[in-house]
């Protein structure tokens, strides 16, 4: 589905990512798992263009995608929901839903159609806040609008990053099943980063470790059953 | 006959915020939308102009001429130079304001090269009113209607089309909108081209009593300033309501002295505004307004 390869990238002269390769295997949840500043977020951003890759290759469905603009990277059918969710704060929930399925409707010229009834019957609990401000949603709220939002594009490889962050730990749970069900629903593939260890074993088909931009071997499925052994994984990369 | 005076007075101060709202609408959309000021915005007002005044003197209809054509013209204008010089300039507000400066000189340098420094003439092609015992003119009547017009249907294009949205969106987060497959350098481009539309549209209205010269942008672009500045963040309702309360001021200011002294008062009041709400009018109330 997609392959990363030797990528690298950062801030200025600061590299983040020194030559990062893993690949995504079509329909599969993949996890990367790290700790803050190891890379995460730096790798969706440049998979998704907001970072320039400054070597290497990113090839998506058989497509070298890593000179093309953020757009049109989004349009081939890659959905991004980023770190802080990025709502747009003023737009109201309905507004937000439209805006992540415009691009594909716009250019379809088939006016929004049929995508927002169909997100609404999978996003049930975003129906009766349809008409309020993006930005005056709870954290978890936000989080689902997020997903919803990124949804309404219909990708067919989904980037999250940290989607438990800021949520309350009650509906961890909650999201899993969701996300579970949506991938089957939306033949979905997934790139999970994460660095919360229960969200990745709950989601993910196998989990790889990111540490110091680069990308470890796959830690072994029982390794994610026991923080103590991730911990001496990490230590023995 | 009092009451002539308070509506011959109240007619004059409409009329002044509505040229005011005009004059600053255009830049307003430049400025909001995108964070680019345009310094050249006083002579995209005056490209206007000639754009109507030359068609009509071709023999085109003058309502044409000044509706159609004008907004048209500027757009395409915009259109080119948001693709030669704005675009290489996103993000460096300082840089774009010394282009868009140059640019000023070098358009009014262009057009006094081809076409003069003498006032041309275009007359109202309206006649007046009474008020009472006074008369106004009807174009200035027709003014205020346009001004209404104008910014209920950029409200409305924003607040109820696709393109609107998009531009709502990209506003607010560009690198978002375009993780949504939406490109901000189309709806940048889009954007400018729409500005400087409404600005050469604002030229050709007002060219009838401004008199139409190469510098005539100049007497314009400062109050254009002024008024968006005060008005603050939210474009639409910021200029709105800056038009509102300076338009008010001046107008009662020329009634109450001189015209100079007027715009004086004015001034006076924008920068107290200023020093009381930083962030303008917006940035206090109707904040989540367009």
């Amino acid at each position: 589905m997609m392959e990363v390869a030797d990528v690298v990238s950062g801030y200025g002269r600061i590299g983040v990512l020194r030559g990062t390769s893993f690949a995504v295997i079509r329909g599969e949840c993949l996890g990367i798992l790290g700790h803050n500043g190891m890379g995460k977020t730096t790798l969706l951003r440049t998979i998704m263009g907001l970072l320039s890759c400054q070597n290497g290759c990113i090839r998506f469905e058989g497509r070298a995608i890593e000179r093309l603009a953020t757009h049109q990277r989004a349009r081939l059918g890659l959905g991004y929901v980023p770190q802080g969710r990025q709502i747009f704060p003023t737009l109201t929930v309905r507004e937000n839903l439209l805006f992540g399925g415009i691009a594909k409707s716009w250019r379809a010229k088939s006016g929004t159609g049929d995508i927002l009834p169909r997100i609404l019957n999978d996003f049930p609990e975003l129906k009766r806040l349809l008409d309020r401000p993006g930005g005056a949603l709870s954290g978890g709220e936000q989080q689902l609008l997020a997903l919803a939002r990124a949804l309404c594009g219909q990708p067919r490889l989904l980037l999250l990053d940290e989607p438990t962050e800021g949520i309350q730990p009650s509906i961890v749970a909650a999201m899993i099943e969701r996300l579970h069900d949506l991938r089957a629903r939306y033949g979905l593939s997934i790139l999970l980063v994460e660095q919360n260890l229960d969200f990745i074993r709950g989601l993910a088909n196998r989990a790889l470790l990111i540490h110091r931009g680069q990308i470890g071997r796959e830690i072994p499925r029982a390794a994610l059953t026991d923080p103590t052994l991730v911990e001496e994984f990490i230590a023995s990369v | 006959m009092a009451l002539d005076i308070v509506f011959a007075v109240g007619f004059q101060v409409l009329s002044g915020v509505a040229t005011l709202l005009i004059t600053s609408l255009g830049l307003a959309i430049i400025f909001g939308m995108m964070r680019v000021i345009n310094l050249a915005h006083g002579e995209f007002l005056m490209l206007g102009a000639y754009a109507a005044i030359l068609s009509a003197r071709a023999g085109l209809n003058i309502w044409i001429a000044m509706l159609v054509v004008a907004p048209l013209a500027v757009g395409g204008i915009g259109l080119i130079i948001e693709r030669l010089i704005i675009r290489q300039l996103y993000g460096r507000m300082v840089d774009t304001m010394l282009a868009t400066w140059g640019l000023s000189l070098a358009l009014i340098g262009a057009v006094t090269m081809i076409f003069g420094n003498t006032v041309a003439g275009f007359s109202a092609p309206l006649g007046s009113f009474a008020i009472g015992s006074f008369t106004a003119s009807a174009y200035a009547l027709f003014l205020i209607v346009a001004a209404v017009i104008l910014l209920g249907g950029v409200w409305a294009i924003l607040r109820f089309t696709p393109a609107g949205l998009i531009a709502r969106g990209t506003m607010q987060n560009a690198e978002m909108a375009s993780a949504l497959g939406v490109s901000p350098d189309r709806v940048y481009a889009v954007t400018f081209a729409a500005g400087s539309a409404v600005s050469g549209l604002a030229g050709a209205l007002i060219a009838p009593f401004s008199g139409v010269v190469p510098t005539m942008g100049a007497a314009f672009i400062a109050k254009s300033f002024i008024t968006v500045i005060t008005g603050g963040a939210a474009m639409l309702a910021g200029t709105f309501s800056a038009s509102g309360l300076l338009g008010t001021v001046a107008t009662l200011g020329t009634f109450a002295t001189t015209p100079v002294f007027g715009e004086v008062m004015m001034l006076a009041v924008a920068i107290v505004l200023l020093r009381l709400l930083p962030q303008g009018i917006t940035g206090r109330f109707f904040r989540r307004a367009l």
